[in-house]
Order: structure tokens, then C-alpha cells, then sequence
């Protein structure tokens, strides 16, 4: 690098321009937040106006009679994501114990990969593929059809945050324990796991914050519904269904509705990613709740 | 004037072994033809060596002479990286531990290890890292723990000073206390023998030399063998020293003996520190 | 002497000890997750063979979507998707830079302030993509076509880019919002890319005289280019995913035009709405298959993004 580079024009006209990109970058940071405040605003001022004890307790009433609620998408919701939890968080850690305890092995570089890769599907594919497995031969929308969907988003971040959890723990804590005559197992579920517990916890908690704001998955698997939840085998409503299938109607009350599930949504959302990066203090170098 | 390599050759080819058959203390540990490595690289080329009971004896050598490798193959934890190999014969009491039928898990019971930086568990108490060998290992009578914990934290020179403490995390410590509960902790389990892996290499003076006196002090009741790399510390405390090089054992003798008057020229050279 | 070794220590190795078990239970979580990804591949290609067979590699170029008449062509959604991708870059490649520069650049001293902001941004990920379609829908679609559509329309109609009279739900707006949606990841990957860039290069740079954007522009971002390059596609592959809140904003109406305030669909955004409708299989399996093409899509950009990433960083594990 000459120095002639470096000295186009007098050193004033440099130091406008770096002036002017300083500008330029604070300019792009504020774009950035901008859209953050204004959705959480307008979010809060068009749904704060529905809240009300029977908004949260009352099911919703047909189009153009005013009351109702949207209980039925919120208790839908907590069903599919527990469900969705039970099977995901088993196979994850799972996998994420492997792939950390045992990474020479071929199985862990090819799961391990695979993860990965099913970390980036497009989520309305895995809608597509549950479709396929569960809704056509069972003939009915279902909840399990969307705990199912739900779960197959979860298992690779939560695979992924336990590895990555497990990997930080030294290798001279567990060789301490071998070295006191601790099996291996016993060495990996109560020490390592132990001393990984808040990056494992942080991974869950993650992957329920994504699991809860994903629509399109259920799409063709939940279905949606306008009542409470009665079997595992029938359609369930959830508050993304219940935010897409109301505002896109043309009836300005479930428009309404639409905004005050989007509050109870994004309110959920916003209190389990603070608390979540409070839990750990830092940025997190892992997952971040998904789009 | 011979180069290190000449040296080493000429030692391995001759027939007479670093230590003499006859020795005059009781054999506590004893390898034959003991090669270990990573992958195709050896790092321990044929240890013969007998290690005497209820003494210290210290193993010496210049960076990467295979004295780590050499103790943890003592406690099985050098098989343990992948790609790890190890041949010969390790006898404890006069068995191999080596043997096909013998458990690694069980093999580390009797012969524990200490660290070279203090690796106490950091979630769990004092008290429960002192107890962790036995609780983890299915013991829960609480009077046996909590005695073992006393004796063990006693024997480590540590009671004292954290007797009122004993809820408070491991990791609440100072570095020499740490180590000290490290030590705690795997007397807990009753060992035979306690392997150290330069114990005192990420601590202070004074915390040396604490550790130093609790382990003569423990030798009476354990077989001692330290890894080190500081000569004073092996004349201060080892009964018997080992001095390795380039995955060889070339000169074995009581310390005294070795450093004031060493029979082969490679120990001299680096007693004098012509090298490493 | 007795030995402790002879009694009762000698154990055969064990073949169903805890060990064994342990390894045997996670390591089948490991095989369920390969066999996951198996059996999605599987089922796909299988659900699409039926439009596969029928319209073969024409399917890729066909414009035409008629269910009525039987003929289905994918060309405008995929038209839509890279074009809403490609907008969503130009506009979020420079923001999510930006911040990432700002980020690593210029806020060395107060830590608390660029802690703060960094959550801030990263919160925007936790958005739910179906709220940003609700806003979308309800106040930046307006906004944009009285303030940006209109003028750009009346003043520049000339150009093909401006030239449909703009609606708001458009191929625009969902570029807007896309470009929003990627920003996170944009700026999460660039920040660890420019923190992995060494401080000697930076020094170095200084030391000849450079003003502080000189030491960015000149050994910063040329250092960090390929994993910067790299950000950009694992962007790309976010906004191709994405459904929800292109669907409330995009119009869709399948159409292939250089205007940008013509309505559009994209891959992800007909399937959304018509597959719950799709009366006969063969409609079904031809939005299966483009499921499958959205899947390879975003597979193929993934994998390079990664290719590039770790080119820079080392690293096959790169932060999301």
C-alpha cells in the first residue's frame, strides 16, 4: 500500500468523509431500530384497545357480534408447544450430548450436519411434510400433526445450543471425574450436564420463544379452530393462526382481534428473549429466535 | 562431546535397564515395556520401572518426554483420547491393570489423580465436591460422607479453613485452597496411590509450599508420584526420582542420588540444565 | 499380599453397563435426526413425483398457473422469491453492515450503550414473521405507497422499475420487509466476522495515518469480504424462506414484470394459500414440488453461505 493511497485530496476532504460514513452508519442503526419501536407501538396501540379480561377467557364470537376473545388460540397454543416440547427437547439434548461426548464419531459428523441443514429448512416445507406423514393418513387436522411440525423446528436449536453448552464445559472437569473412578455416563449426565445447565435451559427456552411465533408450519397441520381444544386429533387454534387467518379477513372487529393476539404474541415473545438474555448476562454466541 | 541423540541411542541399546532389578523398598507400581502414544506418533517408547510404596517419587524430564503420558497411563485416563494406544504391562500390587478383564473405572478408584490446574466441580459446595467420589459413585449414608469429607479435607490441610464453610461453592476459593480441595477430593475416595500432575505449577509460593508439606505429610498412608518440572521441589519433597527423556526412562534413584551424583550423562545434562 | 485387583474388581467388559446405554440412547437421537432429514427429502420428492413426472424440468420454466385447466408452471414464484431476496439484500446488506460496524467499530468505549443497542437489534429477530406481516399490512404498505410508491410512480413512471401504478402490496413493500427481516442475521454474522478480524490489521492501518473509515474501508472490510460475502447469502437464505409476512404484503398475484409495484407471489407464499385448497392431486403434488425447488433453493445458498463463512472464520459453526 503506497502512501499516495491514503492521500487523495487534503487531509479536511478525508476527514469529511469519514465524517459523512460515521453519518451513514448512524444512520443505518437507526433504520435498524426504527421498525422495532414502530411495530412494538403500533402493536400496543391498535391491540391494546382489545384487551380486556374476556379477550384472554372467552372464545371468539362470530363476525359482527362485538365481544369475544381469543382464549381458545392462546390455551391452543400452550398445548401445541408443550406437546411440541416433549418430543423435541428428549431428541435434542440427546443429540446435542452425542455430538459433544462423542464427536470422532461418523455419526456425529453426519447428524451433526444434518442438524444443521435442518436448522435452515424453510418451515413451510416441514408444514408440507407433516402434511404428508400425519394429516393425509389420518384424514383430520390435528394437534398432534402441529406438535409434530413444531417439534421438528425445535429439535436442531435445541441440539445445537446443548452441544455447543456441553463443548465449553473443560475437558479437565471431566477427566476429574474419571480420574475419582466416575463412570462416563455418571461423568456426563451429572457433571457435564451440571455445569452446562444454563446454556441448556437458554437453548429450550429459545426454541419455545421460535416454536410459539411460527404460522406457517401449521398452516395445514393445526388447521386453526374457533373453539377450545377437544381432542389431540382434531383441528387446534394457535395465536399465529389466529393473527394470519383474522387479519386477512375483510371484518374490521377480527381485524381488531388480530392486533390484540399480535400484543399477547409479541409481549410473549419479547418477556422470554429478555429473560433469556438476562439468564446469560451476554450476547449469546448461539441461537437467536428465528424470523 | 556427545549430542542428546547419541546419548539416547546409546542408552537404549545398552542391556542394562535405568533401574536395577533389586531394589531395596516394596514395589507398589511397577510397567514393563509400557509404549503409549497418539495415533502413529510414540510418545512412550518401553517404560520398565518400579515404583516404590508410601514413598514420593518424582518423574522429571524436559517438555514433551512423555512424564504426563507416562502417569496417565497409570490411571487408564490416557486411553481415553481418541486415538490413543498403549502397550505393555502396568501392574498394581503385582496385577496388570492392563489385563482384558480388568475395569478402568475400578483401576481409578485405587489409583486417583490430581491436576495441574485445580478443577474443582463448580457447581457443587465445598462439601460436595470433597464427597463427590463417593456420593456420585452411589454411597449416600450421610455419616459415612460426612466423615469422609472431614478426614479427607484434614488430610488435605484445608479443615480448618473451611469447616463453616462448607456449603459455599468450590469455586469460592483461592487457587491454593482449590488445588488443596482437589487433593481433598480424591483422598475421599481412598485411593492407594495418588498421581500428581505438576500440583503446584499454577499456584504461589506460599500455596506451594503448603501443598508441598501436606504431601509428605500424606505419604505414609499413599503411594506418591508427582510429575514436575522444578528440581527444588523434587529435591524438597521426592523420596525417588525418575528422570525421562524423549519417551525413555534413563536414570531412576533416590533424589539425593541423582542430582548430586547421577550415573548417566543425559541426567547430568540436565541437572546442570544444559538443556530443557 | 492380598490384591484388591483379585477380588471381585474383575469385571468382563461390560456390554450393557451405563456406558453402553448412555452412548445407545443419545446416539439414537443422533440417527433420528439423520433420518428425519432422510425422510423429509423422502416424502417430498415422493408427494412431487406425480407433477414431477407430468411436467418434468418445463415445470421450472412454466408461467402459467391455472388449477382450473390442469397447468402449472413455477417460473413466476420463483421469479417472485429472488426478486423480493435480491431487494431484501440491496436494502439489508448495507443496514445490517452498518450495524455491525457501528457495533464493533465505534462503540469500543461505552459497553452498556452497545450492549443495549445489540439487544435491540437481535430483538428484532424475535418478531414474530407474522406480526411483521400484520404491520406490514396495516401501516407500512400505506405509508410506502403515499410516500415512496406514488411520487417514485408520477415522477419516474418511465422507468419499467416504477412503471404499475402502486397499490402498496407489491413486490416493494415485501422487499421492504423482508429487508427489515434480515437485518438481525446480517448484523449478527458481520459482527462476528469483523470481531474475528485480527487488531493488527486495524493498527496497521492507522499507524500509515488513515482516518477511521480509511482503516474500515481499507483493511477491515477487505480482510472480512468473504465472510461478509458469506453473510449476505445466509441472509439471502433467510428472506427465501420466509412466508408469513410476504404473503399479507405481496398481493399475490403470480406475474413476471420489472415493475416493482406490481402485486407478485413468491414460492413460499402459494403454497401458504392454496395448499389447503388443492382440490386434486395433481395440484397438490405441483405445490409439493415447489416446496421441494424452495427446499433446494434455500439448501444450495445455505451451503455456500457456509462454504464462505468458514472459509473466513474456520469455523462450520456460524452464529445465528
Amino acid at each position: 500500500m503506497e502512501n499516495g493511497d491514503l492521500g487523495k485530496g487534503t487531509y479536511r476532504r478525508r476527514h469529511l468523509f469519514d465524517r459523512i460514513m460515521t453519518g451513514f452508519i448512524f444512520l443505518a442503526v437507526f433504520v435498524a431500530v426504527l421498525p422495532l419501536v414502530l411495530i412494538v407501538a403500533d402493536v400496543v396501540i391498535q391491540g391494546g384497545a382489545e384487551l380486556s379480561l374476556d379477550f384472554f377467557t372467552k372464545l371468539p364470537t362470530p363476525v359482527g357480534i362485538a365481544g369475544g376473545g381469543i382464549a381458545n388460540a392462546i390455551q391452543g397454543s400452550a398445548i401445541l408447544v408443550g406437546l411440541a416440547s416433549l418430543i423435541a427437547v428428549p431428541i435434542g439434548v440427546g443429540a446435542g450430548i452425542y455430538f459433544s461426548e462423542w464427536p470422532e464419531s461418523r455419526l456425529s459428523a453426519i447428524s451433526s450436519f444434518m442438524n444443521d441443514v435442518l436448522a435452515e429448512f424453510p418451515s413451510i416445507t416441514i408444514g408440507i411434510f407433516v402434511y404428508i406423514i400425519i394429516v393425509l393418513p389420518t384424514r383430520t387436522f390435528s394437534a398432534v400433526a402441529g406438535a409434530v411440525a413444531l417439534s421438528i423446528i425445535m429439535i436442531p436449536i435445541v441440539a445445537r445450543t446443548t452441544e455447543e453448552s456441553l463443548k465449553i464445559v473443560p475437558v479437565s472437569l471431566r477427566e476429574a471425574s474419571l480420574a475419582l473412578g466416575i463412570p462416563r455416563w455418571k461423568t456426563v449426565l451429572r457433571i457435564v450436564i451440571s455445569t452446562g445447565r444454563s446454556g441448556l435451559v437458554t437453548g429450550v427456552l429459545l426454541a419455545i420463544a421460535r416454536a410459539t411465533g411460527e404460522t406457517a408450519p401449521l398452516l395445514f397441520t393445526a388447521f386453526g379452530s374457533g373453539y377450545f381444544f377437544n381432542s389431540l386429533w382434531s383441528p387446534i387454534a394457535a395465536l399465529p393462526l389466529t393473527i394470519y387467518t383474522y387479519g386477512t379477513s375483510p371484518y374490521s372487529d377480527w381485524i381488531a382481534k388480530a392486533w390484540g393476539a399480535a400484543l399477547v404474541l409479541v409481549g410473549f415473545m419479547l418477556i422470554l428473549n429478555l429473560g433469556v438474555k438476562l439468564l446469560i448476562g451476554r450476547r449469546y454466541a448461539g441461537v437467536r429466535a428465528e424470523i | 562431546m556427545e549430542t542428546q541423540e547419541e546419548l539416547v541411542r546409546s542408552e537404549m541399546e545398552s542391556s542394562e535397564s535405568a533401574q536395577p532389578k533389586q531394589v531395596g523398598f516394596t514395589v507398589k507400581v511397577e510397567t514393563r515395556d509400557l509404549k503409549a502414544g497418539f495415533g502413529g506418533n510414540m510418545v512412550l517408547k518401553g517404560i520398565d520401572s518400579r515404583i516404590p510404596e508410601n514413598r514420593i517419587t518424582a518423574v522429571m524430564g524436559p517438555s514433551g518426554c512423555g512424564k504426563t503420558t507416562f502417569i496417565r497411563c497409570l490411571n487408564r485416563l490416557h486411553e481415553l483420547t481418541p486415538g490413543a494406544t498403549v502397550e505393555g504391562m502396568a501392574l498394581l500390587d503385582g496385577e496388570d491393570i492392563y489385563d482384558k478383564t480388568v475395569d478402568p473405572v475400578a483401576i481409578r478408584r485405587r489409583i486417583g489423580m490430581v491436576f495441574q490446574k485445580p478443577n474443582p466441580f463448580p457447581t457443587m459446595s465445598i462439601y460436595n465436591n470433597a464427597v463427590a467420589g463417593l456420593a456420585l459413585n452411589g454411597v449416600k449414608d450421610k455419616k459415612v460422607l460426612n466423615r469422609a469429607a472431614e478426614d479427607s479435607l484434614r488430610g488435605a490441610y484445608l479443615w480448618d479453613e473451611v469447616k463453616d464453610k462448607l456449603s459455599a461453592s468450590g469455586a469460592s476459593l483461592s487457587g491454593g485452597q482449590q488445588q488443596r480441595l482437589c487433593i481433598a477430593r480424591a483422598l475421599a475416595v481412598q485411593p492407594e496411590v495418588l498421581l500428581m500432575d505438576e500440583p503446584c505449577s499454577a499456584l504461589d509460593p506460599t500455596a506451594t509450599a503448603k501443598i508441598e508439606e501436606l504431601i509428605t505429610n500424606l505419604k505414609k498412608d499413599y503411594t506418591i508420584i508427582i510429575v514436575t518440572h522444578n528440581m527444588q521441589q523434587a529435591s524438597r519433597v521426592a523420596d525417588y526420582t525418575a528422570f525421562f527423556y524423549l519417551g525413555k526412562l534413563i536414570e531412576f534413584d533416590e533424589t539425593a542420588t541423582l542430582f548430586e551424583n547421577p550415573r548417566e550423562e543425559l541426567t547430568e545434562r540436565y541437572i546442570t540444565g544444559k538443556f530443557g | 499380599m492380598e490384591t484388591g485387583l483379585t477380588t471381585a474388581r474383575k469385571v468382563r467388559p461390560r456390554r450393557f453397563g451405563g456406558d453402553q446405554i448412555l452412548k445407545g440412547l443419545v446416539g439414537a437421537a443422533a440417527i433420528f435426526v439423520v433420518l428425519l432429514l432422510i425422510a423429509l427429502g423422502v416424502e417430498l420428492t415422493e408427494g412431487a413425483s406425480l407433477s414431477l413426472t407430468t411436467f418434468g424440468p418445463g415445470f421450472l420454466i412454466g408461467t402459467t398457473w391455472d388449477p382450473v385447466h390442469e397447468i402449472f408452471g413455477a417460473l413466476p414464484y420463483i421469479y417472485g422469491t429472488l426478486l423480493t431476496s435480491a431487494l431484501a439484500l440491496l436494502i439489508g446488506l448495507p443496514i445490517g453492515l452498518g450495524v455491525a460496524i457501528f457495533l464493533t467499530e465505534k462503540v469500543r468505549g461505552s459497553k452498556l450503550f452497545g450492549y443495549a443497542l445489540g439487544t435491540l437489534v437481535e430483538l428484532l429477530a424475535a418478531v414474530p414473521s407474522v406480526i411483521y406481516g400484520l404491520w406490514g399490512l396495516f401501516f407500512l404498505s400505506p405509508v410506502l405507497k403515499t410516500y415512496v410508491e406514488t411520487p417514485l410512480h408520477a415522477y419516474l413512471g418511465f422507468v419499467p422499475l416504477f412503471a404499475s401504478v402502486p397499490f402498496g402490496l407489491d413486490f416493494f413493500t415485501a422487499g421492504i420487509i423482508l429487508a427489515i427481516m434480515i437485518i438481525p442475521t446480517v448484523s449478527a454474522v458481520s459482527r462476528d466476522i469483523l470481531n474475528a478480524v485480527p487488531n493488527s490489521q486495524r493498527e496497521a492501518m492507522y499507524s500509515l495515518g488513515a482516518t477511521h473509515w480509511e482503516v474500515i474501508r481499507r483493511s477491515v472490510l477487505p480482510y472480512a469480504r468473504s465472510g461478509i460475502f458469506g453473510a449476505t447469502i445466509l441472509g439471502l437464505g433467510r428472506a427465501v424462506g420466509e412466508t408469513m409476512a410476504v404473503t399479507f404484503v405481496i398481493g399475490n398475484t403470480p406475474r413476471i414484470t420489472a415493475s416493482l409495484f406490481s402485486g407478485g407471489y413468491t414460492l413460499s407464499a402459494v403454497i401458504a394459500n392454496e395448499f389447503a385448497e388443492a382440490s386434486y392431486p395433481l395440484y397438490v403434488s405441483a405445490l409439493i414440488e415447489i416446496g421441494l425447488i424452495l427446499f433446494g433453493l434455500a439448501l444450495i445458498i445455505n451451503l455456500f453461505a457456509r462454504l464462505l463463512i468458514w472459509r473466513m472464520t474456520r469455523t462450520t459453526r456460524f452464529r445465528v
